[in-house]
């Protein structure tokens, strides 16, 4: 047993560090198209301080930390690309606080969205945070670290970076530091009118530092909802389309989706509207505005509301959808990549044809949507590429394909979301370079001994 | 390709035009109802193309039985009249067509066809269906749908095959002769719509409330009068088989259930306005079903019944709402049996 193995230990307890081929094997890889990086530790911290202590000994020993959440985001972000100690936080995964009337919730930062959701359902049924619709063990902290987006992400406020009320902190060099409100005062109610700090650890793939608690904004939790589908064969719509709906201010979510499964849907852009009321007449009424916003369209039957079935609808209703976890294993074995680009909407249809393009260049099947942020600020467009693990060529083709669709998403004016090692670098490209350079400074000042998640946001 | 069986001089020479004159959605004065009429008599555009809802009902108004419903069906496709979407349209063509998996399946009398609906075979249950064989699937869905869509063509196209699966894997095998039409929209389409395009149907189709009345009575001590009052949502392709309707009557008196008088019932039933969203008619379909769901509150209805699914799916929760238990037909008279 080496020395460090033996100081993780004393750390967080021995029944919380690895060093195990199996455990290193898994913590090397996740679901994507990445090549596996194995970690030389594991190490599960209860605490911050605990968190503190072993960033404290990285340092010491000059080896990298990777702080890691559900482990989820399919682009190689929690694979330690220089080895070191993988930081998997789930063990710190308690509610501190729900303030009702303030609206916000503070987490430690291994907390799942299930968790969340479940707690906030039992002990404050009138609260709800926004869900991504990623699989519910992916965590909090970890979903506004890449600037995930949710089921609110549309009608309140954007990403949930944006939802942020304050956040804990440790610094690459050991410090534990609080940032917004509860940095001065008691309560996590607010990043403003403080200098906004917490940018310095949201979008940064943990290379700035540990993330342990998360002040998180939470909304009103509707008794009544209901989910229109509306459905075109006309790509070049779908902005008018979805500029129309964010209009009527009525729309809880909105979704475009697009895919060649089932087969009775292949070439027909839908767009997914879900609607939430306190009061059924609410409901109604907020349905019929969003009808009538697109009464040109139907009334030329060239598009229309798609009757469904209450199983279909019950499907769409559901928060996170698992309509996506379902398309993820399509392909069966496992493996899914699904790239983001944020955008502006009007990018939506050529971003559709992009995909359509790079998919049938590269023989693999698709799924291709956009999630609406911040009622129409820009659009989180997805490129989702299913396929079978044990197929190598298929991998090498979803490889292939990510690329190009890195490269397609910034020619088209957007941006790779939580971009691989590869990505960021092209993202870096078409950096300006004083932006660049202030990067360059951050994380210098930071992270002194470069420990901080290396091989990622390298500047 | 099959040629609808109708004669124009019938409908030109017909003055009372109860095709339009009784129609629930139309609303024309005499004049201008046989005016529209002929037009679509005569193959040119009419307004009728644009307002029908597509309630089947006028196939039952027609004192000639000359297929009016069938007749506007078929002028809207030929005109390029959509009543619904065309996005929507095409992906239910996809939705609902043969897949080509069809098996040979050994089946026994009394063989019941789901016809699309084989989600809903968990309710072929207990005493009543005792014994039966049950086909199913979309390489035997009748396709009668498109209707609702100005698309004989797809149905013109899809049915020979459709019986055609029918006999060669699963009646012809088994050596059965009847077919029990679990949806009155398969009854209909054997009973009338194929007739009427000349299309030969080589089994005997049985409507399921022949065949629940047959067994019911067979095992009419076992029945327990429920008491309740109970409204009938009746299916649009009811009307392609109205003499089924009574049926129900008979049904409701064996076990103990009264079937008030509504004022949308027998002839002047609404549609349930699953179609009529579909069409994008929101306001239309939102108000028939308030009056539908009013008019069976009124009654001190219970329960509502249906037969159609998707008449089911489309006003359960607002038959809830108002208090009532929708059920279906299958379902209500197993009540009956203690089941």
């Amino acid at each position: 047993m080496d020395r460090i193995h033996n100081r993780l230990e004393e750390i967080v307890g021995k029944d919380y560090v690895s060093c195990s081929a199996e455990e290193r094997f898994i913590y090397s890889r996740d679901q994507g198209v990445q090549e596996p990086s194995e970690p030389d530790y594991v190490v599960l911290p209860a605490t911050p301080e605990e968190v503190r202590d072993i960033v404290l000994l990285a340092n010491e020993a000059k080896i990298p930390v990777v702080p890691m959440g559900g482990g989820l985001v399919l682009s190689g972000l929690t694979i330690p690309l220089k080895g070191g100690i993988v930081l998997d936080m789930k063990r710190m995964n308690r509610v501190l606080e729900v303030n009702e009337n303030s609206h916000y919730a503070v987490v430690e930062a291994g907390t799942s969205q299930g968790m969340l959701d479940a707690y906030l359902r039992k002990h404050h049924p009138g609260l709800k945070h926004s869900l991504p619709d990623a699989p519910p063990v992916a965590t909090i902290a970890g979903n506004i670290a890449i600037h995930g987006s949710g089921h609110l992400s549309q009608s309140e406020g954007g990403f949930h970076s944006e939802m942020v009320t304050g956040l804990e902190v440790v610094l690459p060099t050991g410090e534990l530091v609080k940032l917004g409100s509860s940095s001065t005062v008691p309560g996590w109610f607010s990043r403003a009118p403080l200098p906004d700090l917490a940018g310095l650890f949201l979008g940064w793939n943990g290379t700035t530092g540990v993330i342990t608690k998360v002040g998180i904004k939470l909304f009103p939790r509707q008794a009544h909802h209901d989910v229109l589908i509306f459905m075109t064969e006309d790509v070049d719509a779908a902005p008018d389309i979805l500029f129309r709906v964010i209009h009527t201010g009525m729309a809880e979510d909105i979704n475009y989706a697009l895919s060649p499964k089932p087969d009775y849907l292949r070439g027909f852009q839908m767009i997914v509207i879900n609607v939430t009321a306190h009061r059924e007449d609410e409901l109604a009424l907020k349905i019929r505005i969003i009808r009538e916003s697109l009464r040109p369209y139907f009334e030329t039957k060239e598009a229309g509301f798609m009757p469904m079935p209450p199983n279909m609808k019950a499907g769409l209703l559901e928060v996170p959808q698992k309509a996506l976890s379902k398309f993820a294993d399509v392909r069966k074995g496992g493996g899914f990549e699904y790239v983001g680009a944020i955008m502006p909407l009007e990018r939506i249809p050529d971003a559709c044809r992009a995909g359509m393009e790079i998919t049938e260049r590269n023989g693999i099947t698709y799924s291709l949507g956009a999630r609406i942020i911040g009622r129409g600020h820009s659009a989180m467009f997805f490129f989702a590429y299913p396929f079978n693990r044990a197929d190598l060529d298929e991998i090498r083709r979803v490889r292939s394909a990510l690329e190009e669709t890195n490269e397609a998403s910034i020619k088209l004016g957007g941006i790779p979301w939580k971009a691989e090692a590869a990505g960021q670098k092209l993202i870096l490209n078409s950096m300006e370079p004083a932006t660049y350079t202030l990067m360059k400074k951050i994380r210098t000042l930071l992270d002194p001994n470069g420990i901080m998640n290396p091989g990622n946001w390298e500047v | 390709m099959q040629r609808l069986r109708f004669d124009p001089d019938i409908c030109l020479k017909c003055d009372t035009v109860d095709c339009i004159m009784r129609c629930q959605y139309i609303h024309l004065d005499q004049d201008r109802a046989k005016e529209e009429h002929d037009r679509l008599v005569r193959g040119q555009m009419s307004s009728i193309l644009h307002e029908c809802v597509t309630c089947y009902a006028c196939e039952e108004y027609c004192p000639h039985g000359n297929h009016p419903f069938y007749l506007i069906v078929e002028r809207q496709e030929e005109l390029g009249v959509h009543p619904v979407p065309k996005p929507i349209e095409k992906s239910q063509v996809t939705m609902m067509g043969p897949r080509g998996k069809i098996r040979r399946k050994e089946v026994h009398d009394p063989v019941i066809n789901m016809c699309f609906f084989d989600m809903m075979r968990g309710g072929i249950r207990g005493r009543i269906f005792e014994g039966v064989s049950t086909i199913g699937g979309p390489d035997i869905f009748c396709n009668l749908m498109f209707l609702h869509f100005a698309r004989n063509s797809t149905i013109k196209e899809r049915l020979p095959v459709v019986i055609e699966n029918i006999m060669k894997f699963h009646l012809e095998p088994s050596g059965v002769n009847e077919l029990i039409c679990y949806h009155d929209e398969c009854y209909g389409t054997y009973t009338s719509w194929a007739p009427a395009f000349g299309i030969e149907v080589p089994f005997k189709p049985v409507h399921l409330f022949d065949f629940m009345l047959r067994r019911m009575l067979e095992l009419k001590d076992e029945i327990r009068p429920l008491g309740f009052t109970v409204a009938y949502q009746r299916p649009c392709s009811s009307r392609l088989c109205p003499e089924t309707d009574s049926l129900i009557d008979d049904l409701f008196a064996l076990i103990g259930v009264q079937r008030p008088n509504r004022r949308y019932e027998y002839d002047r039933a609404l549609c349930c306005g699953g179609v009529i969203d579909a069409a994008q008619r929101f306001d239309l379909a939102e108000e028939n079903r308030r009056k539908n769901v009013e008019d069976m509150r009124a009654t001190g209805a219970q329960y509502a019944v249906f037969n159609c699914p998707f008449c089911f799916w489309t006003l359960a929760e607002p038959v809830m709402k108002a208090g009532m238990v929708p059920i279906m037909i299958s379902d209500l008279c197993l009540m009956a049996f203690g089941q």
